[in-house]
């Protein structure tokens, strides 16, 4: 059970299987391979899981019970949907913009895909690891809005382009937010790195050692991801009960699933980032000089902490969302540019003289 | 030439939108036709008629007992009140004095009937506003006062409890305790709403200047009921022209000036709280007796007119009766709170967002079928 513990192990013995039977390229093409299914059975599995849990936990919120009926519990309330979703007719407006309409989903859904393969998911378990990863990771989970804003232009529906252009205006803002809180730790670690930001934390985490730079960073941080991922108090790209269902109200079927399925994987994607940059990733909890501390926690598997802190967060974006009212575009404007980024900008400058000073742990 | 014509094709123009007949936030077929300048309201222009019963037509060709049926199906959350107006405008013209213990009785069931009125409306208020986990909250404590109705008369929502010159059936056995642990657990539970809701920052902000409604306009528009009294116009019936045991009770007007989304919705819960005090003073003190007068199985009203006037969950619901001296009314006329109100959202809404009139509608508080008719 070593590879539970250090996955380049499993990863390695693979490569070198695959090295002994065929030629080079043929071994990056199917490693290429495996990883691309890998990643498709996690979608596929985090959509499942998300939705299963989003609807108990708003139950529990609600005081009710949620999906019961299908399966033991409810569990297979999912598959029942998908199924649902599935055998729907795909309705289009006469006058929609047939090839961008399409073409929609898949841009979210390809961006999401994107970010995913640079996330370290656990010891030795990262696709992509570069030396800008954190940039790569902005960049490409950004390119998600284009699907949005073709989405709610292509619908030939008032409110879908009401709802674009809501959430246009508002991921462009809050990008900048979830941007420099990450530059906020970027400062610290001194890289842009995931594997050797996630391996700078192993005597504690960021938002232990960094000080109040670093607990401001991640509360911005946890305001901003919820507003770029479009969920409640910020949805108000979709605001059911203003403009039905924002820019996915012309699409059905599985069209309307993908959106669904990004806004989960989205929503994973910048709970993962959080835990990664703030929560240690998959280091285990770790007290700089308590050696034998340490070599207890490092006996949970490093996938188990990583997954485990990604439930913090998620639970955490449910709970906003389950508990607050929705803001309105003109309060989520100021918020962002009159508090979050001057707040964020000062708070740098703090974290950068802390860093200069050797004043953090 | 070719400059100005593209200069033209950039100017931004307003454009309409159509809200509803089918829009989660209307509660009902109202379609509202929005002039929107990007996200600001021009003009709001309601339609109305998508749910048009002519209850008023239907009502001159029954009979007064089969005219309090229809009344449920009009403001469906204020149905005792309304069955109560027609009763109270019949039993006026026959010059029926009822039993006391009817009219505590009636009083209680009013007062748990705005009670769970304004449970609901708190419930869908929430939930315009994007917090759904209000309207669960608001249902389950509205659970509790329909359980106590459905012991009552058998009926959840449309009631008929009431018939001209008392009551269908005397209360249950169950009902004083029941009632009594309901005022118990809803006054732990009040508190709750205010927690989840009312000391919300983005509540707050959402809520807070939004929808401005002076006096004088509540006045013009004949705005009654918790949205007119948040303005600062004293209306409300039970006190100005007190029926059923309003006089014996001891319980204050709900008044603010401030005219504004927060001050409704501050006055609704507040109305809450004098709901209870009201029950509270009433429950024990039923007192014993008929629960009817005996009237004819024909009910014929002499030759006049009678208007009577009562508070619902929304404000003043009038009742107009013209007779012939025939067994039906020659010609009857509803004033609804909903009607009114919803009259005024044109002038609250302009100048607004989108999200801002679903709060302002929200606020009013409409039930389309009461407006509709």
């Amino acid at each position: 059970m070593n590879w539970l513990y250090d996955f380049s192990i499993l990863t390695q013995s693979i490569h070198e299987s695959l090295s002994r039977n065929f030629v080079p390229g043929t071994v990056v093409l199917i490693e290429m391979i495996l990883a691309g299914v890998a990643f498709m059975i996690l979608f596929a599995l985090l959509g499942l899981v998300l939705v299963y849990a989003e609807r108990k936990v708003s139950a529990f919120f609600q005081q009710r019970l949620g999906p019961m009926r299908v399966g033991k519990w409810g569990t297979a309330q999912t598959l029942a949907d998908v199924i649902k979703l599935l055998m729907k007719e795909p309705l289009m407006n006469k006058n929609a913009d047939k090839f961008l309409f399409n073409l929609a989903p898949y841009i979210i859904m390809i961006s999401a895909f994107m970010a995913m393969a640079a996330l370290p998911f656990a010891k030795g378990l990262q696709a992509l690891d570069f030396d800008v990863g954190l940039l790569y990771i902005s960049a490409v989970s950004s390119l998600g809005v284009i699907g949005i804003l073709l989405a709610g232009w292509s619908s030939d529906n008032k409110y879908s382009l009401i709802g674009a252009l809501r959430s246009g205006a508002q991921i462009i803002s809050y990008e900048l937010s979830v941007g420099l809180s990450l530059l906020t730790i970027v400062v610290l670690t001194g890289s842009l790195q995931l594997s050797v930001i996630v391996e700078s934390q192993a005597d504690g985490w960021w938002i232990f050692r960094g000080h109040i730079p670093a607990v401001i960073a991640f509360i911005i941080f946890l305001i901003a991801s919820t507003a770029e991922t479009n969920r409640g108090p910020f949805d108000l790209a979709e605001a059911e009960s203003e403009l039905t269902a924002g820019f996915h109200t012309e699409y059905s079927g599985m069209k309307f699933a993908f959106f669904f399925l990004a806004e989960f994987a989205n929503m994973f994607i910048v709970s993962a980032l959080g835990a990664t940059v703030f929560l240690g990733g998959w280091m285990p909890f770790h007290i700089g000089g308590w050696e034998a501390f340490n070599n207890i926690m490092d006996y949970i598997p490093p996938i188990v902490w990583f997954f485990g802190k990604v439930s913090f967060m998620i639970f955490m974006m449910m709970w906003f969302r389950w508990t607050f009212p929705r803001l309105r575009i003109d309060q989520l404007l100021t918020l962002e540019w009159k508090y979050l980024l001057p707040v964020n900008l000062m708070n740098i400058l703090v974290m950068a003289f802390l860093v200069l000073m050797g004043w953090h742990f | 030439m070719e400059e100005i014509i593209h200069d033209q094709e950039l100017e931004s123009k307003e454009y309409f939108i159509n809200m509803g007949p089918q829009h989660p936030s209307t509660h009902g077929v109202l379609r509202l036709v929005l002039s929107l300048d990007g996200e600001i309201i021009r003009k709001v222009e309601p339609h109305l008629g998508y749910i048009h019963r002519s209850i008023e037509k239907m009502c001159e060709h029954d009979s007064y007992q089969q005219i309090v049926h229809l009344t449920d199906r009009m403001d469906y959350l204020s149905c005792h009140i309304n069955n109560e107006a027609v009763c109270l405008a019949v039993e006026q013209a026959l010059e029926v004095e009822v039993p006391d213990r009817v009219k505590v009785i009636r009083t209680i069931i009013d007062e748990l009937t705005r009670l769970s009125s304004h449970q609901l409306w708190w419930g869908v208020m929430g939930m315009d506003l994007g917090a759904i986990t209000s309207f669960l909250y608001g249902f389950r404590d509205r659970e509790m006062i329909t359980d106590i109705f459905e012991e009552t008369c058998g009926a959840r929502l449309t009631m008929n409890y009431n018939i001209p010159g008392g009551l269908f059936f005397d209360i249950h056995p169950n009902f004083q305790k029941r009632t009594k642990d309901f005022i118990t657990y809803f006054k732990k539970k009040l508190p709750e709403y205010d927690a989840l809701l009312s000391d919300n920052v983005i509540f707050k902000q959402r809520m807070n200047g939004i929808g401005k409604l002076s006096k004088e306009d509540a006045i013009s528009y004949g705005v009654t009921g918790p949205t007119g009294r948040a303005s600062g116009f004293s209306c409300d019936v039970r006190k100005h022209h007190s029926y059923m045991a309003y006089d014996r009770v001891e319980f204050k007007e709900i008044l603010d000036t401030e005219g504004d989304c927060f001050a409704r919705y501050k006055c609704r819960i507040a109305e809450m709280w004098e709901s209870m005090h009201i029950i509270e003073q009433l429950i024990d003190n039923i007192p014993e007796g008929d629960y009817k007068v005996p009237t004819k199985a024909v009910i014929k009203l002499p030759k006049g007119e009678w208007y009577q006037k009562v508070e619902t969950a929304r404000g003043e619901f009038g009742v107009y009766i013209i007779s012939e001296g025939q067994r039906s009314p020659y010609r009857l006329k509803f004033r609804s709170p909903g009607f009114s109100n919803l009259s005024a959202l044109d002038h609250m809404a302009r100048g607004c967002k989108i999200a801002d009139l679903v709060a302002i509608m929200s606020t009013l508080d409409l039930v389309i079928p009461d407006i509709d008719r």
